[in-house]
């Protein structure tokens, strides 16, 4: 740990300012709040938002855990990793059910997550109207008012082109029955987790300036439509080929001899389930 | 034994990072951090100008440490700044208080107090200078002799340089709109979150921080046809200016100000013609004000910045480069550079989940 860097990275005062925004956050559930963004020593769409949210509420006993695309040790979770222990010395897990502060991009792990946890996530867009709203002033006003039928639009143009609703991940959702909100580019496979998710989840946009929060046991609906409901990503038929889990999200391997495999996206749930087998 | 995550993240990192510094230094020379002060002014320029700190030695570690990388060079600035106190804002400062070490006008042949070419690439020929490529010691001290001996004070501007500004004549003429001083206090985008209609104060703030190529391009864009007039330069003028800094037990004393220092800046007024109607509805010519200032030698850029801030006083306009968020939201390099990077970083949750979809949509049209 560095003793001339102060806890943390941030000075108490930056610490602060940064729980005033998350706390209102937490008090109006959805609604984007402006912070003053830093600058920090990774870059900018890189995590600086969950960054900030991560640095600003750790404390010298919680165990932390961070996941990149579902890894704990891809190479951007681990430079975000060694930057928290160098400047705070706080234990690092990979186990979910041990975090108490878990910084992910674009995954909520499989293991359910419980009260006193806090996930924070890092989002690049947090404006669910940003496609059909360039103006950040014009899309303040239709939060404001909650004027959404843009959101709606974009899923109806798509089920007039394709069939269906084509959205990748940042599936939109309505929180606590107000707030259209982007779940940050979550498969829709995690977006149900969040709804009455006993974990606080927090998150945070570094360069569009952003803290949002789903204070926990808030509903979270993904938008649809009554004849056209909201549908997860499925793996139906496949399995983990390590650990031979089904219903998780798996990532699509592509073998050199050309065959195509599965495995769990969450690798601590992967390499937990192996070594469970094994001890039987 | 139980299974363990695989640590190639790790090993990797530290790799990658020994083979920046290996690469850095392979040749077994460095440039010295005083050799790069020294030897790139103008370099160093951009580089504070943009990593929005004044300090010539850390901009010239932070090229060194970058490999001359600009955008890293600015990052590492930029994150630094970001650990500093801010303990004061100077006093507002007057830039007819400038020390002028070169000033130019475009409007005017004659100005009070003259047209000095100073420092400047303008008139050079860009032919490469092949004689730089053995350029010993020795000669370097022969020509500061030489300099030396002519006694010119060629390079450095006597004292007292200080000069009206060009505008002033014109606005005694009444050429130019009064307009109201506004003492507000100015907002700092580095501590408040951009909102618009965005105040002046920031407006400019974002523009001096901005991308020096950025900003050009979108001045030059306005200047070629996606805007609507044709500056005039007023006045370009570039010189040390004062800081000072209230008394911190007495901040009303004027007469107890503390000077911190002196930085040097390229400004520039910008004069843009517009349309006025009298009381009695004869339509008649104006000239409006577009300012631009940057850290150190910096015109090109001076001159983009005062471009786009007369184009930014006029929202109503539908190009473009008057519209607040394009302009303010994609100048800042920080925030360019790192988007437009993250690009590299995994994304196969993401695309999974957009293959996953469509599929299922070729699926069903099948």
């Amino acid at each position: 740990m560095n003793e001339h860097i102060n806890f943390a990275f941030f000075d108490e005062g930056s610490k602060r300012e940064i729980r005033r925004a998350t706390l209102k956050a937490v008090a109006i559930p959805g609604y984007q709040v402006p912070f003053a963004s830093r600058e920090m020593p990774i870059a900018r769409g890189w995590g600086t938002g969950g960054l900030q949210l991560t640095l600003s509420c750790i404390l010298p006993e919680d165990h932390l855990k961070v996941i990149d695309q579902g890894s704990d040790e891809s190479v951007n979770a681990i430079s975000i990793k060694n930057l928290i222990t160098s400047t705070t010395g706080v234990q690092i897990t990979q186990d979910t059910e041990q975090a108490t502060l878990i910084q992910s991009r674009h995954r909520i792990p499989e293991v359910p997550l419980s009260a006193g946890q806090i996930l924070v996530l890092q989002v690049p867009t947090p404006e669910p109207l940003r496609s059909v709203e360039p103006s950040e002033r014009l899309t303040k006003k239709l939060h404001a008012e909650a004027e959404y039928s843009g959101a709606w639009l974009m899923l109806f143009e798509q089920i007039m082109k394709y069939g269906r609703m084509a959205t990748g991940a940042d599936h939109p959702v309505r929180t606590a029955g107000r707030y259209v909100m982007a779940p940050s580019p979550i498969p829709k496979f995690d977006n149900p987790k969040m709804d009455h998710s006993e974990a606080l989840i927090l998150l945070g946009a570094g360069r569009e300036k952003k803290i949002y929060a789903v204070p926990p046991y808030t509903s979270v609906v993904s938008l649809d439509f009554e004849d056209a409901p909201f549908e997860a990503e499925s793996f139906e038929g496949k399995k983990c080929s390590l650990c031979g889990a089904e219903h998780v999200y798996l990532d699509e391997i592509l073998d050199a001899d050309g065959t195509v495999r599965y495995q769990c996206n969450d690798t601590s749930y992967c390499m937990n389930r192996r070594n469970r087998r094994e001890e039987n | 034994m139980a299974y363990v995550a695989v640590k190639g993240g790790k090993i990797a990192i530290e790799q990658s990072i020994l083979r920046l510094k290996q690469e850095r230094l392979r040749s077994g020379k460095a440039a010295s951090v005083k050799t790069i002060e020294n030897s790139m002014r103008l370099l160093v320029d951009q580089v504070m100008s943009e990593g929005s700190i004044y300090c010539p030695s850390l901009a010239a570690l932070a090229i060194k440490q970058a490999e001359g990388s600009m955008e890293e060079a600015i990052f590492l600035l930029r994150a630094y700044r970001s650990t500093l106190p801010r303990r004061y804002y100077s006093t507002t400062v007057e830039s007819a208080d400038m020390q002028i070490e070169r000033r130019i006008s475009a409007a005017f042949k004659d100005i009070p107090g003259g047209q000095i070419l100073g420092t400047s690439y303008d008139y050079t020929h860009r032919l490469l200078d092949f004689d730089l490529l053995e350029e010993s010691d020795e000669q370097i001290q022969k020509i500061l002799q030489q300099f030396k001996e002519a006694d010119t004070d060629t390079i450095i501007a006597p004292e007292s340089m200080q000069m009206p500004k060009v505008t002033d004549y014109l606005r005694s003429q009444g050429f130019i709109d009064p307009i109201e001083p506004d003492d507000s206090e100015p907002k700092d985008a580095t501590k408040e979150t951009l909102t618009f209609p965005c105040p002046r104060s920031m407006r400019l703030q974002i523009l001096t921080r901005g991308m020096t190529q950025a900003v050009t391009a979108l001045g030059y864009a306005s200047l070629r046809g996606y805007g609507v007039a044709h500056p005039t330069v007023c006045e370009l003028r570039v010189g040390r200016l004062p800081i000072t800094i209230a008394d911190p037990a007495n901040g009303d004393d004027e007469e107890n100000e503390y000077v911190i220092g002196e930085i040097k800046v390229t400004e520039v007024e910008s004069l843009i013609p517009v349309t006025r109607r009298t009381e009695d509805g004869r339509k008649q010519i104006s000239f409006e004000i577009g300012y631009g200032i940057a850290a150190g030698q910096n015109e090109t850029k001076a001159i983009a910045m005062s471009i786009l801030d007369q184009c930014l006083m006029h929202p109503e306009s539908s190009f473009a480069t008057s519209d607040e968020e394009f302009v303010l939201y994609h100048v800042d390099s920080i925030e360019a550079t790192g988007f437009i990077s993250h690009l590299k970083l995994p994304h196969y949750v993401t695309f999974q989940a957009k293959l996953n979809s469509a599929r299922k949509v070729r699926e069903e049209k099948a």
